[in-house]
């Protein structure tokens, strides 16, 4: 019994890191690979989700309705930014990156000042379990399987709906896709609403498990970049493998060394992965193109 | 003829004001301590110090196309290194220095392992930007961590997220006992070495190296074609930028004897590109004095709270990034230029291919 709650103990931390860097990273992942663009507000809009989850719950709506309202509103937020600003430096990517990161300066900065330093959470649904000596946080034991199902979803979307097959010819060949009559920059803007959708979904979906603060953002992003950077611009076929070894790396550095080890351990792993793959794990699953 | 004279004459009024316009800055940069008094003249050193990093990222950014978000990681990083090294081996006007030194050979080698892990794997355009900023991050995650007793080297406690103090400053042997180098005569002494560098800086980038540079900024391929070894020289610029960004660290310890892993942090990290993109990043006079004031007017602000200076300085990077994508300093000058010009009706209209050439943004 005790070896198998080890065992499980593993596995939960295991799932949990996995769950962890991938709901981080998607967002950044497919505005960086279907657009190019590095979005460096993108702990703002999982901010941005986690605070409208949290303060439409405690308004008394169902928690997976205000979780669906809080990736809606990072969405809409997204939506705004990319017509306004994102829009007009498609062609000049290093401001694009750098005006992100006005964005997200701006928007924390203000959140301090009108918001306050932290909100007042909202518990952990659905309690514990516990298993031999352990006892587990049941929600985060099923949030890598929120995870994975994302990533089907998102799997769906890009290969089965008319949006992706037209959003994966905007990348290949935006002059192309244009020429044939597809509105590129109406898919630009779906993509980044869809990117900011996603993160704000992220900060919804953790917004009960962690103190919600403006600078909740800066938590998610180092792993977000980690994943995106192991997994290189493919967003599926690179996020989830670099989800996983980084997750293995982490969880087990973790449970020998401690946390510390666990970061210092992604960061190698980083280095090592741009040296030899500069590309990217998911170039590894792709064709070259 | 007359046209002749004309041309020359306009040419020579026009060396004459660019000559003024060179020493102009210095002059009132030597002349401060003498009408305020030494306190303000230590928080003009302060201002100054952050100017070395802008000089770094602006010799990247705008000469190599290379946009690095990690001048941070090397400023804690020196810094530290000062610290932990100067702590360690006492305050002998020696070490002090000895310490300042060890401090940039830290920021050199780092520098040359990370690009050499990013030239030398390829990685180009937007990615040197996660790259170095997840290195940045994780480095301040890591100091952060490094609370409690087990975290000290030799003397120097690292006390994580606090961060480590009580570092000694910078003395010069002098008859009748070291003189401590602070307020007016650090000052004068970060104002030189600015000097120092600014000289180095322009003599290495208008030489064939940034010439070469900024070939392989608007077209690797080319520059590859004949002949450039573009990772080399990719290396060696990053190395030299990412070192001034070390030296902004060294000095920062020195001035405040003390050192914060939030000087690494996302915020802090956004800074030097602001400033940089901000004063032009195609010009290192500019980026001094741009950072100069940036740091000046945000330090002014921030006694009404840190937040109202960031957003400014954001909305001030939002504002350059759409409007004046070249920077506002460089944008104010052309238009003012234009206005001085349009009266004289025989005026020789000038080519402006300096400020026109290369918008080399691409990636």
């Amino acid at each position: 019994m005790t070896a198998l709650s080890l065992l499980y103990s593993l596995v939960y931390q295991f799932g949990d890191n996995f769950a962890y860097l991938v709901l981080a990273a998607l967002g950044l992942a497919v505005i960086f690979g279907m657009m190019g663009v590095i979005n460096l507000a993108h702990g703002e809009f999982i901010m941005c989700g986690a605070y409208v989850t949290i303060i439409s719950a405690r308004h008394g709506l169902p928690l997976p309705l205000a979780m669906l309202l809080g990736a809606l509103a990072a969405a809409i937020a997204g939506i705004i930014i990319e017509r306004l600003v994102i829009r007009h430096l498609y062609d000049r990517l290093f401001d694009s990156v750098v005006a992100t990161w006005a964005i997200s300066l701006i928007v924390q900065q203000t959140m301090l000042l009108v918001a306050g330093p932290s909100l007042e959470g909202i518990g952990t649904p659905f309690g514990s379990f516990s298993l031999g000596d352990y006892s587990f946080s049941t929600y985060r034991a099923v949030l890598p399987a929120i995870a994975l199902g994302i990533l089907l979803a998102l799997y769906w979307l890009f290969f089965r709906t008319n949006y992706g097959v037209c959003a994966r010819a905007t990348i290949q060949n935006a002059r192309m896709a244009q020429c044939l009559g597809l509105r590129t920059d109406r898919l630009y803007t779906l993509t980044f609403a869809l990117g900011a959708g996603l993160a704000g979904l992220t900060g919804a979906l953790y917004a009960p498990t962690m103190t919600v603060v403006p600078t909740m953002g800066s938590n998610f992003i180092v792993q977000a970049f980690v994943a995106v950077v192991v997994g290189g611009a493919n967003v599926i076929a690179g996020t989830t493998p670099a989800a996983g070894i980084l997750a293995i790396i982490q969880t087990g550095l973790t449970a020998s060394y401690g946390q510390l080890f666990g970061q210092i351990g992604l960061l190698v792993t980083v280095i090592i992965v741009i040296r030899l793959m500069p590309q990217g794990l998911g170039n590894l699953f792709s064709r070259s193109r | 003829m007359k046209q002749l004279e004309l041309v020359s004459r306009g040419a020579r009024r026009k060396r004459a004001t660019s000559l003024s316009l060179k020493f102009l800055p210095w002059l009132v940069a030597l002349g401060l301590p003498l009408i305020v008094d030494s306190n303000a003249s230590g928080n003009f050193a302060y201002c100054l110090v952050w100017a070395f990093g802008a000089i770094g990222l602006a010799a990247m950014w705008g000469y190599g196309g290379i946009l690095s978000f990690g001048q941070t990681a090397f400023f804690g990083l020196s810094g530290y290194a000062y610290g932990i090294i100067a702590l360690n081996f006492g305050d002998s006007w020696i070490t002090s220095w000895g310490s300042l030194l060890a401090a940039l050979v830290v920021s050199v080698a780092a520098a040359t392992l990370i690009g050499y892990m990013i030239f030398y794997g390829r990685i180009k355009g937007v990615f040197i930007g996660i790259v170095t900023l997840s290195i940045t991050l994780v480095l301040e995650t890591f100091m952060s961590q490094t609370a409690g007793p087990q975290w000290a080297i030799g003397a120097a406690k690292l006390n994580g997220y606090n961060g480590m103090g009580g570092m000694p400053q910078l003395t010069i042997p002098w008859h009748g006992g070291p003189l401590t180098l602070e307020n007016t005569s650090f000052y004068y002494f970060v104002l030189a070495l600015l000097a120092l560098i600014y000289r180095v800086t322009r003599k290495l980038l208008d030489g064939p190296f940034g010439l070469t540079l900024i070939a392989i900024r608007e077209n690797p391929q080319r520059a590859e074609m004949l002949g450039v070894d573009i990772r080399r020289h990719q290396l060696l610029i990053f190395v030299f930028g990412s070192t001034l960004g070390g030296l902004s660290g060294v000095l920062y310890t020195i001035w405040g004897s003390y050192i914060t892993p939030s000087t690494m942090g996302l915020t802090s990290a956004a800074l030097p590109v602001i400033w940089v993109a901000t004063a032009g990043r195609k010009s290192i006079g500019g980026a001094i004095i741009g950072t100069a004031l940036l740091v000046w007017l945000s330090q002014n602000l921030a006694v009404y709270g840190s937040q109202y200076a960031l957003i400014l300085l954001g909305s001030i990077l939002l504002i350059v990034v759409l409007l004046a994508p070249e920077g506002l300093l460089p944008y104010v000058i052309t238009h003012l230029r234009r206005l001085a010009t349009r009266p004289q009706s025989n005026a020789v209209p000038e080519p402006q291919t300096a400020l026109k050439a290369g918008r080399g943004s691409k990636s």
